[in-house]
């Protein structure tokens, strides 16, 4: 597998979608295990080689899949695992994985299928912004085409069974990644937080977690797969996301109403840095990241490319910049190289517009 | 209201989930929260609870009798699924059915599937949805006395059982 191919280029996500001022991307994961064979984490080697075997040979005559690449978490360098894990193509559990686990990845990185992590199949649909049915349609498509040529372990009662039984049912986990600086600045974020958990959804954050979260990214997702159909889950997840983006955008008119400078100091002091700073903390570049992101959406700042946070939020992260530079680079190194592409890329986002203002 | 976990204290702890649309409540007492590590400000907490990384459920029997109990297929023991909070294979659950019913319930709040059903599987979905509908029926009938039409029904379910089997053993 060559993971240099993916730096190279946007994943799917990152372009803008619906409502994607807030909502980053939409996710879909289905689990789903072959009748034939213990879980993943029960079965011994022979077993797992076994159904990672025929699955990466199955998966790409797929109609969904076509242009894809594949690898076994053996065959892949640390280094190459981090890439990926970066880029939300793999889980952290996978990663730690080796010989008999593996992961199939189509081109456009829309469609990521684990093998053997938790269960047989993690299969996974990522869209740009709040488009949940998009993603679960995609995922319910390429399941059925796997349908047709494994059995998978399925109880007409409990559904598709799964290794935990917090995933039996459905097997579907619908999530959303939101970007709520306002909720963050009116301290509104912890009382939305346990307003979710009460009405039985999840709430992490990206980068950390609580009202501490590096960047105000969240992700929400459903946590009950049993008795109700992919497609209610879908509908009410879909709600609640649309009315916390309600909530956040007039969380941050309020912010503007009463104090305008503070945004716009905020803004453009993110820019600032971004456009200038020599040295770069993971933290730090994600805390501004997201403060231009809000100047952004909020037409204080232009920037040409709209994408270009989306992508420097990846392209920033360590493996990224150590794939990037060809080599393993200390901490303080990694800081100065941060710095260096995002000032490039904020630049040349930037100086397009200045010089088509001035044609 | 007395805590679902062991049924004897008094439930100060509720959490509540959204389930077909209305709203249902686990409760708990403070020291069964506290035993089971729930941060109630946490929104993991009644995953993790039900997971068995609390206290025993008293749902659960006894554990001298069904220690050593382990799934025919997989040999996982309970106690491996204690520990691990994982599953060894499908069969699984119908070995360890009894003590995973009110795992299942009190996480999902439902204990019936009604999402895709793969290809291969409506026919026996539809068998299975139209034997509970029927012991309804049945239930329905006894409890008003109708015993004719009880009888009727048990027919009926009779039949339906008798397809199953041929299904399971396909003809020649
Ligand atoms: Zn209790
Ligand atoms: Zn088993």
């Amino acid at each position: 597998m060559n993971t240099g191919q993916y730096i190279e280029r946007s994943s799917a996500w990152m372009p803008s979608g619906p409502e994607s001022g807030v909502a980053i991307s939409s996710r879909v994961r289905l689990a789903r295990n072959m009748a034939d064979a213990a879980f993943p984490g029960w079965a011994g080697e022979e077993d797992r080689i076994r159904v990672w075997e025929q699955l990466r040979d199955l998966l790409p005559a797929c109609p969904s899949i076509k242009n894809y690449q594949a690898a076994g978490m053996d065959e892949l360098s640390g280094l190459d695992k981090q890439i990926l894990f970066e880029r939300h193509l793999i889980s952290r559990e996978l990663a730690e994985r080796s010989r008999g686990s593996g992961v199939v990845i189509r081109d456009d990185e829309v469609v990521a299928v684990m093998i053997n992590e938790e269960d047989h199949i993690r299969l996974q649909c990522i869209r740009p912004g709040l488009d949940i049915a998009a993603a679960w349609k995609e995922a319910d498509a390429l399941d059925s085409e796997i349908e047709g040529s494994v059995d998978f372990s399925f109880s007409p009662q409990l559904g598709y069974l799964t290794a935990c039984p917090s995933n039996v049912g459905t097997g579907m986990r619908a999530s959303v990644m939101l970007h709520v600086p306002g909720l963050v600045l009116t301290k509104e974020i912890n009382a939305v937080v346990k307003g979710m958990a009460k009405i039985g959804l999840a709430v992490r954050g990206l980068w950390g977690e609580g009202s501490e979260a590096a960047g105000n990214m969240f992700q929400v997702s459903n946590q009950m797969t049993l008795g109700e159909s992919e497609e209610d889950i879908v509908d009410q997840l879909e709600q609640i996301v649309q009315e916390i983006i309600e909530h956040e955008r007039n969380a941050r008119w309020r912010v503007l109403e009463a104090d305008e400078h503070r945004i716009h100091d905020l803004a453009g002091r993110a820019y600032g840095i971004l456009a200038h700073a020599h040295i770069l903390t993971s933290k730090e570049a994600l805390d501004l990241l997201s403060d231009l992101r809000l100047g952004v959406d909020m037409g204080i700042v232009d920037l040409r490319n709209e994408c270009v946070i989306n992508e420097l939020l990846i392209l920033s992260q360590p493996g990224h910049l150590q794939k990037q530079e060809g080599r393993k680079l200390k901490a303080t190194e990694r800081d100065i190289r941060r710095a260096e592409l995002i000032r490039e890329r904020i630049k040349a986002s930037k100086n397009d517009l200045d010089g088509k203002e001035h044609e | 209201m007395k805590c679902e976990v062991c049924k004897s204290a008094e439930a100060t702890i509720h959490l509540t989930q959204v389930v077909d649309g209305s709203i249902q409540k686990v409760h708990l007492c403070e020291s069964c929260a506290a035993e089971s590590g729930v941060d109630v400000n946490s929104p993991m907490s009644i995953t993790d609870i039900l997971l068995g990384l609390g206290g025993e459920p008293a749902d659960l029997p006894p554990p001298v009798k069904s220690g050593e109990r382990s799934c025919p297929r997989c040999h996982l023991r309970r106690v491996d699924f204690k520990k691990s909070g994982r599953l060894g294979c499908p069969e699984c659950y119908e070995a360890f059915a009894e003590e995973l019913a009110p795992v299942i319930r009190a996480m999902h709040r439902n204990e019936q599937h009604r999402g895709k059903v793969p290809e291969r599987e409506q026919e026996r979905m539809q068998n299975t949805l139209q034997a509970a509908e029927l012991k309804n029926q049945l239930e329905a009938a006894v409890s008003r006395e109708d015993y004719e039409e009880a009888a009727q029904i048990r027919d009926k379910l009779a039949a339906l059982r008798a397809t199953a089997v041929n299904e399971q053993e396909p003809s020649p």
